[in-house]
């Protein structure tokens, strides 16, 4: 299990080949990337600043990935999440999962994400013509969350 | 009882500082009467009150109003994230 925060880029191809290695037991290998977006809740984002809280971003990292590796049988998974100033077009975040099976990688994969979105302490401060502002939370980012807690 | 206090994002803006050291009086023991104290000392300080959807953790595990708060702790405070 690797979980990294950094302020530098990631090759996808890299990290999912060193993900899966070559292991004949997975069968299956789901992967997401996460974007800036040159539009956010109506205006233009010209960049875009990730703050995070060292230390404690790592560990609930961690947590998210090891609670995704006791409710599924995945084999291995994989979480970078970049800092500091970003782009338009730039990667933020990848997540990955190797499994046996397409089904418990989807579904790692995607709770991953969920938690990571409302678990994590990272917060985004992004420039538009307006000036600078903080990224408000969304409810239907909970409500992604919450509907694993079952 | 000696607390390290930390502040995150909007809210360590709206504070005007990231991070203090703070002796808290007696019969100061948990998280909501931490926020209480910093309130009282007024300034900017109120903003804590004010901030939609505060989070708190303790020695970097998200925490509750009632968690208890022991010599030493690391808190922070800061609003929902957004990350992802």
């Amino acid at each position: 299990m690797v979980v990294r925060v950094q302020e530098t880029d990631f090759d996808v191809g890299t990290e999912l080949a060193a993900l899966h290695r070559n292991d004949p037991q997975i069968g299956a290998l789901a992967s997401f990337v996460g974007f800036v977006r040159e539009m956010n809740d109506g205006a233009g984002v010209s960049e875009m600043t990730l703050e995070h809280y060292p230390g404690m971003t790592e560990k609930a990292l961690a947590a998210i990935v090891a609670e995704a590796r006791q409710r599924w049988a995945i084999v291995d998974a994989l979480l970078i999440h970049r800092v500091g100033r970003l782009l338009p077009g730039d990667q933020i975040v990848l997540v990955a999962v190797a499994g046996s099976h397409r089904g418990e990688a989807f579904a790692a994969c995607q709770f991953i994400m969920d938690y990571l979105k409302t678990r994590a302490p990272f917060w985004k401060r992004e420039v538009t013509a307006d000036g600078a502002r903080w990224v408000e939370a969304h409810a239907a980012d909970e409500q992604a969350a919450e509907r694993w807690q079952t | 009882m000696r607390l390290k206090i930390l502040y995150f994002a909007g809210l360590r803006e709206q504070i005007g500082q990231g991070s203090e050291e703070l002796d808290l009086p007696a019969g100061v023991f948990d998280i909501a009467g931490l926020i209480q104290f910093l309130v009282a000392r007024g300034g900017q300080w109120p903003s804590l009150a004010t901030v939609r959807n505060l989070r708190y953790a303790v020695n970097q595990e998200m925490a509750r109003l009632d968690t208890p708060l022991c010599p030493g702790d690391e808190v922070a405070f800061f609003p929902p994230v957004t990350g992802g």
